[in-house]
């Protein structure tokens, strides 16, 4: 098992290391850059050779790509030229990293409270309006683009009803403790209830609108799989058995149904990370996403490299644990 | 899991919850509710974006000096709601009859929020730290570099020469010569006056090249200077800076006790903000929201315009343009009028030169080109360039004051050239994404494309001379054209004139000849950019620099 173990995460650097070379030529191929994005109107050919030769970006692309790698391997990932001017790409990362985690775990809760009973019950009811009605709600969820869901509850919820704050993390004024960066955690440990209340009514629209992705895929692996398993010979015996109708639903149906949603569950990280530069964007939530937007915008390569891999590696990760999940199960994937 | 490893690991996480629990401690008050406003509230305002740092010095965008306005101050300074240069730190300031040595007369009761006193001394040591920059900090200290033209390195290319205390509360600057510019730019949120022991504490020009970016030092974080605000905290994770009254301001304070920016990106966010009341007001609202706000009982305060949007030509890239017939042709036949009425916002005005009428030099007597379809086609005739193509651009992914929708502004603009015979081929890219790299390059890669300034400061060399004074390098290609160098030439000339009067002259007769006789572009339009805020809020003075300074902003009920 260890060996498996380890045998995979040097493959995983070795993703890794060939992404980070692909990140750095895309980017850097990409039409503009940076200096316009400093200098906007006052760019002259000479203002902008000046500045691209201070940063260094007069130089070829693998001269640039060797001296990237010197920093790195020392754990400099460079500083940000736009996001966070002069913070270190990698501790913008870390700082924004708890609020996209907090932003996602809640998603993936809504997701998962919603999703697993409803397409239970969907399948339970195949063909009944019900089921049709819930089948074309997770469609609308997860065609309906994220930007439109937030402005919609946002108008109601925030706006029109006045429930939710419109979009940003804590209440301006509130003086709350910070530990972790996860808000709605931070104030649970430290007692202060109003600020976790405050954190929690802050995430309430962002992660329903985020967890319009994750659902639909939970829902319809659900329902899916509770169809297959209700059919298999173990279900019939059971019913033949004459156990009672909950047990069989619990013990046997769901319980074996639920193994193949854990999995996609699991990968629905990568759904939520892309979704996130979207939803954090329009609720001014200061997470990985809206960084990776800004980013993006504003042509910050240091920043752009580290969020990209950043979230590569975390993807990789998860799809490890996944992989070591399933060879825990399955001893013959060891061996592969 | 059996029953009892699952109870295992339940206690574990509960223990492990609770162990946590304990190392967390509230940093709180007694009272727990925080932060808060004082007496007079809190005014917050919606940013579209971060701020960059907390020095001026090194600060480029608008986002930055917003806030940075706030808390510092310049020698001089800019009436409120219009483009004039008043006295703010220095009371009043005088030349020489060479116009290369100005002495300034300071205010004697100003301490820094430091407690350091604000005298010549500390002038001159803002001077001489902005003038003295390593490799790193003359890079990003933009602003003096663009104004200045060099740093101590380089003296003898810099307009500063340098600094003397005369007196306690007197200081002469010297410069290489007269230009229109000086004393003016001395408005520029850049060139703010911060305490000299804070600079010195904070290694402010401890600035270093790390990467493909800088780092800032520690006084970055840590701004002192002398203005109605003093910083507060940005929280970072929430996106929020706090500014704070300084009660012991040498003019007026502050109405409100504390100002809030928050950072939020989204447009459409910053509106619902606004109508949640969980915002107090928002720069840059989209004109197509503006009778929408207003119905809702905002107030949008509409700036005077200080901006010019116009059709760059390049006859480097195409050669046809070098025929002023072309020229005028293509500026007949765009309908101006009713791009204004139909894409800008309410306010907005044809341009008929390179300027707009705040600016000094404004050349009053000069009539917008008529919308002549006919004419145009007879130029084109005339100077046998039938069907001639037009590699024609605009920039996606932005929205500038002077156009706040590139698109539509293109589209108009091509319809009316098609209407007199002319292929327009378009070409787009992104504002950070090539556009502006393409349109300055040497020599530009589009034949046509539009662009736009906002001024820095009254000055007409800051609009005619960015756009014509440098002639190897500039977004008209004027080099190739045979009166290029002459306006280059003329542009210095007026530039140095000391005689506020003789100059003002000098720019209006270089502004009939640009539209006259020249014509290297097409001026469109100048746009009013406004800001928005909620009910209940006072006092916001609009400015045409959009320099508004919010100490006159008061809070109060509906």
């Amino acid at each position: 098992m260890l060996r498996f173990v380890v045998r995979r995460l040097l493959q995983m650097l070795g993703v890794l290391l060939v992404l980070s070379f692909l990140v750095f030529v895309w980017l850097r191929s990409l039409p503009g850059g940076p200096v316009s994005a400093l200098l906007g109107e006052r760019q002259t050919e000479a203002r902008r050779q000046a500045l691209e030769q201070a940063l260094g970006l007069d130089q070829p692309l693998p001269v640039q790509y060797v001296r990237f790698m010197q920093r790195a391997f020392s754990g400099d990932f460079g500083v940000s030229t736009q996001v966070l001017p002069g913070e270190d790409a990698l501790d913008i990362f870390l700082t924004r990293l708890p609020a996209t985690l907090e932003l996602s775990f809640f998603a993936l809760v809504i997701a998962i409270a919603l999703g697993i009973p409803l397409g239970y019950v969907a399948a339970r009811r195949k063909g009944t309006p019900l089921d049709t009605a819930t089948v074309i709600f997770s469609l609308v969820g997860v065609a309906v683009p994220v930007f439109f869901t937030a402005f919609l509850l946002k108008y109601f919820f925030a706006v029109e009803w006045n429930l939710l704050p419109v979009s940003g993390r804590q209440s301006i004024g509130l003086d709350a403790t910070r530990v972790t960066g996860l808000f709605v955690l931070d104030g649970i440990l430290t007692r202060e209830w109003d600020a976790a209340w405050d954190a929690l009514k802050h995430l309430v629209l962002p992660s329903l609108a985020l967890a319009t992705i994750p659902f639909a895929v939970v829902f319809r692996i659900t329902r899916a799989s509770v169809l297959d398993v209700m059919d298999e010979d173990y279900v019939r015996t059971a019913e033949a058995k004459g156990l009672t109708a909950r047990v069989i639903r619990g013990r046997h149906v769901l319980r074996n149904a639920m193994l193949p949603v854990v999995t996609t569950v699991g990968l629905q990280v990568g759904a939520l990370l892309s979704g996130a530069v979207l939803t954090e964007t329009v609720f001014s939530w200061r997470g990985v996403g809206q960084a990776l937007a800004e980013g993006f915008l504003q042509k910050d390569y240091p920043v752009l490299q580290v969020l990209i891999m950043a979230a590569a590696a975390i993807y990789v990760l998860v799809n490890l644990l996944v992989d070591i999940t399933y060879a825990l199960i399955d001893p013959r994937i060891r061996t592969r | 899991m059996s029953r009892k490893r699952s109870v295992a690991a339940w206690t574990t996480a509960v223990l492990a919850a609770a162990a946590l629990a304990g190392c967390a401690e509230s940093d709180r008050d007694d009272d727990g509710s925080g932060g808060g406003g004082g007496d007079d509230g809190t005014f917050v305002f919606g940013a579209a974006g971060a701020p960059e740092m907390f020095d001026p010095f090194y600060a480029t965008d608008g986002e930055t000096f917003r806030i940075t306005r706030q808390m510092f101050e310049g020698l001089l300074g800019i009436e409120p709601g219009s483009a004039e240069v008043v006295p703010e730190l220095a009371t009043e300031w005088e030349s020489n009859e060479e116009g290369t040595e100005w002495t300034f007369t300071l205010r004697d009761d100003v301490t820094f929020h430091d407690g350091e006193p604000f005298n010549a001394e500390a002038v001159c040591y803002n001077f001489e730290r902005m003038f003295d920059q390593n490799d790193a900090g003359q890079t990003a200290g933009e602003y003096w570099g663009y104004v200045m033209g060099a740093f101590s390195n380089d003296a003898e290319n810099s307009l500063y020469q340098g600094c003397e205390a005369t007196g306690e509360f007197e200081a002469v600057i010297s410069t290489s010569g007269p230009t229109s510019g000086f004393p003016t730019m001395l408005t520029l949120e850049s060139l703010s006056m911060q305490s000299p022991k804070a600079l010195e504490e904070g290694d402010a020009n401890g600035i270093a090249a790390e990467g493909e970016g800088f780092s800032f030092p520690a006084y970055a974080d840590a701004p002192v200077g002398t203005g109605p605000f003093t910083f507060g905290e940005y929280d970072e994770a929430n996106g929020s800076i706090t500014l704070t009254r300084n009660d012991d301001y040498w003019g007026e304070t502050a109405q409100v006790s504390e100002i809030v920016f928050r950072v939020i990106p989204d447009e459409s966010t910053r509106r619902q903000e606004l109508e949640a009341g969980s915002i107090n007001g928002y720069d840059l609202p989209n004109p197509v929201d503006w009778a929408g706000l207003e119905e809702d009982g905002n107030s949008v305060e509409v700036r005077d315009p200080f901006n010019i949007l116009y059709l760059g030509l390049n006859p480097e890239a195409n050669p046809q343009l070098e025929d002023l017939r072309v020229r005028q042709a293509i500026y007949h036949a765009l309908n101006r009028e009713q791009l204004v009425q139909t894409q800008l916002p309410e306010g907005a005005a044809v341009a008929t030169q390179f300027m707009p009428d705040t600016v000094s030099g404004y050349n009053t007597e000069l009539e917008p080109y008529p919308y002549d379809p006919d004419e145009a086609k007879r130029l084109l005739a005339e100077a046998g360039a039938e069907g001639m193509t037009l590699n024609f651009a605009y920039p996606t992914e932005v929205s500038r004051p002077y156009m706040p929708d590139p698109q539509k502004i293109y589209e108009a603009l091509r319809t009316d050239l098609e209407a007199v015979g002319i292929n327009v081929k378009v070409s787009t890219a992104s504002w950070n994404g090539g556009y502006l790299d393409n349109v300055s390059g040497e020599p530009g890669k589009y034949d046509a494309y539009i662009l736009g300034w906002t001024g820095d400061y009254d000055s007409a060399y800051n609009f005619i001379g960015t756009f014509f004074g440098n002639l190897k390098d500039n977004d008209f290609g004027t080099d190739v054209m045979p009166w290029g160098k002459q306006l280059a030439d003329d542009l210095k000339a007026a530039d140095a004139i000391v005689d506020e009067d003789e100059r003002g002259a000098a720019w209006e007769e270089i502004n009939r000849q640009i539209m006259e006789e020249y014509l290297p572009g097409l001026p469109i339009s100048h746009s009013p950019p406004a800001l928005v805020v909620g009910p209940g809020v006072e006092g916001v003075i609009p400015s045409p620099l959009t320099a508004e300074e919010f100490d006159t902003v008061a809070v109060g009920g509906e």
